[in-house]
């Protein structure tokens, strides 16, 4: 059976920039494991026969053209950013690597 | 804060190095991965951007179906096999230069894997295996402002331009390379050389090493000597030169030694090569970040290329690089040894294009490997980047074989071309170089030689001929190096007869 500890989930929450107390933490790590444990019961009913899939559609090889296209203009694509600059985005001082 | 060091010699007496290497290629595909934003190098901030590259909701990706067959051609090129069925994922992690928080790639499900590429390094052949060549996009560029340094340290802010988001990456990435020994530096660089060279020749990328278009991570570990074993590794970012791949290969091995030596243990961590200095630095330590919870893209379908259009794709191939350099050799008529310094200069593509231009074969390698290696030398910067091209090359040789100028002349041409003075003629009329073809103020010179210098005279009318030497020397630098000595010499003998 499939288990997400209370460890996992403050590691994951650290992960996805999402702050939990301890009071939340400690509700939402045995929630996540029953909802883990109820999705996992699908495993059962698939059988071999069965391929794992991502998709909905049992599409493939969906392309585009190598064909420019009109994009946005600077002013257009700055207008939802909270602070700009030299016509690019403002953003607080970084602190981590590039990767 | 500088980091210890052994010397070359003693890390190797000491332990193995094992190299892993990384290079990302940009395609050269006129619109980005995902979206239909034009990819000009050099546009103006936030120009090439829409939503979909810009990571804002609800926008969807569409895959470029020339970047798949690009993918495909590398793969191919480096004796891959390529994927019946393969995927996309999402990597996700938070960096203001990539705004949808995670960036697509391929994870688990490569579009080409398991294939090789012979690397050969003073006339050896040393295989590397290659694991896999992944497609995925680049991030966007940071500007960091404020500070002293304008490095990323003590910025009070940055600025990103997404131009550059999204744009199609292929991720080529070895096995790791071991048994290589003192030759590690130099097959690290050769296989990037050779990589670089075989991305021309498929001409699917711009493969500009300075301007980011090709850019190499170097993994490297040491084990004790013997062992076989892989000792713990650091990833060394962005070194984006080939001296680079060379320098950056020789300073890790050079520091891990000095560690473990001393009875340390090694790190795991990003480190940053540093052009200027020679050196890395540490970076981010890798075990945390590491956790890019991939899962795959529900946004793009899987991509399963038909066996007819791979089939396809191999038949538009270049040549095989091995073969192909046997042949231009026989075609050239070098010596194994004139083809290995060509080749270890990092010159063999400039001599090529250089004779594609017109150039005679010898008259290339002459020019590359003495004179543009000796300025790239000066310069500290490779051959291919020193700012002189094979075509002008080509038209310095031509105006020699036509006899405007000789070879002594033509040097100060490329002074010219280097200060960007304009085209080799341009630069010979500016700068006043032609040969001198006006027989009567050659005439005279010569007159003025032998006038100047009775005895050496009268030893050529003996029939000394070989002093005549001195006169042309005297001659020459009246004409200010602008006559045709061969002809002064013949001058010089009739008049003296």
């Amino acid at each position: 059976m499939p288990e997400i500890t209370r460890d996992e989930v403050a590691h994951l929450a650290n992960l996805a920039r999402i702050d939990l107390s301890d009071a939340e933490l400690d509700h939402i790590a045995p929630q996540l494991s029953v909802i883990l444990e109820s999705v996992a019961s699908i495993s059962g009913v698939a059988g071999d026969d069965v391929a794992p899939t991502s998709h909905a559609l049992p599409l493939t090889n969906v392309f585009r053209a190598d064909v420019p296209v009109p994009c946005l203009s600077a002013e257009e694509a700055l207008a939802g950013a909270p602070a700009s600059e030299q016509q690019r985005f403002m953003v607080p001082r970084i602190l981590g690597d590039e990767q | 804060m500088s980091d210890t060091l052994l010397s070359f010699e003693e890390s190797l007496a000491a332990y193995d190095p094992a190299m892993g290497l990384e290079v990302h290629v940009e395609l050269n595909t006129a619109t980005k991965m995902f979206c239909g934003c034009p990819t000009e190098f050099g546009a103006e901030p936030n120009t090439q951007v829409c939503p979909t590259c810009l990571g804002l909701p609800g926008a969807m990706p569409v895959v470029n179906a020339k970047a798949v067959e690009s993918a495909m051609r590398i793969g191919l090129a480096l004796n891959c096999e390529i994927a019946e069925w393969c995927r996309f994922a999402r990597k996700n992690y938070f960096y203001p230069d990539m705004p949808k928080n995670f960036q697509t790639s391929q994870y688990d499900e490569p579009i080409a894997f398991d294939g090789w590429m012979d690397v050969e390094v003073d006339g050896e052949t040393f295989r590397v295996e290659i694991e896999r060549a992944h497609m995925e996009e680049d991030t966007g560029k940071s500007l960091h402002v404020g500070g002293a340094t304008g490095r990323i340290h003590g910025a009070d802010y940055s600025l990103v331009d997404y131009n550059r988001a999204g744009i199609p990456l292929i991720e080529i990435v070895t096995r790791p390379i071991m048994g290589t020994r003192e030759q590690a530096p130099q097959i690290a660089k050769a296989y990037v050389a050779q990589l670089r060279e075989l991305i021309v020749a498929l001409g699917v990328s711009d493969a500009r090493m300075d301007q980011g278009s090709i850019r190499a991570d170097v993994n490297l570990s040491l084990a004790p000597v013997g062992t076989g074993a892989l000792g713990t590794r650091t990833e060394t970012k962005n070194v984006n030169s080939l001296r680079s791949v060379e320098r950056a290969v020789r300073y890790e091995m050079q520091r891990h030694a000095a560690i473990l030596s001393g009875g340390g243990s090694i790190l795991q961590e990003t480190r940053h090569w540093h052009e200027d200095t020679g050196v890395t630095t540490s970076g981010r330590e890798k075990s945390d970040a590491e956790d890019y919870r991939y899962f795959p893209e529900p946004d793009l379908v899987p991509v399963a290329p038909s066996r007819e259009w791979v089939d396809e794709l191999r038949g538009t191939l270049p040549e095989n690089p091995t073969q192909k350099r046997a042949r231009l050799q026989a075609v050239w008529g070098f010596s194994d040894l004139e083809m290995r310094d060509t080749i270890g200069a990092g010159a063999f593509g400039l001599v090529e294009e250089t004779i594609a231009a017109g150039a005679a074969p010898q008259a290339a390698r002459k020019w590359w490997l003495s004179e543009m290696a000796r300025r790239a030398n000066d310069s500290g910067v490779e051959i291919a980047d020193l700012g002189v091209s094979p075509a002008q090359v080509a038209a310095v040789q031509a105006l020699v074989d036509a006899g405007s100028i000789n070879d002594k002349l033509a040097r100060q041409v490329f002074d010219g071309l280097l200060a960007g003075e304009g085209t080799p003629e341009e630069i010979v009329a500016a700068r006043g170089l032609a040969i001198v073809s006006d027989e009567g103020a050659l005439s005279t010179a010569v007159d003025n030689a032998i006038a100047a210098s009775p005895d050496v005279a009268d030893k050529i009318r003996d029939g000394k001929h070989a002093a005549a030497g001195a006169l042309i020397g005297v001659v020459m630098k009246e004409m200010r190096g602008q006559a045709d000595a061969a002809r002064v010499r013949e001058l010089i003998l009739e008049k003296l007869a």
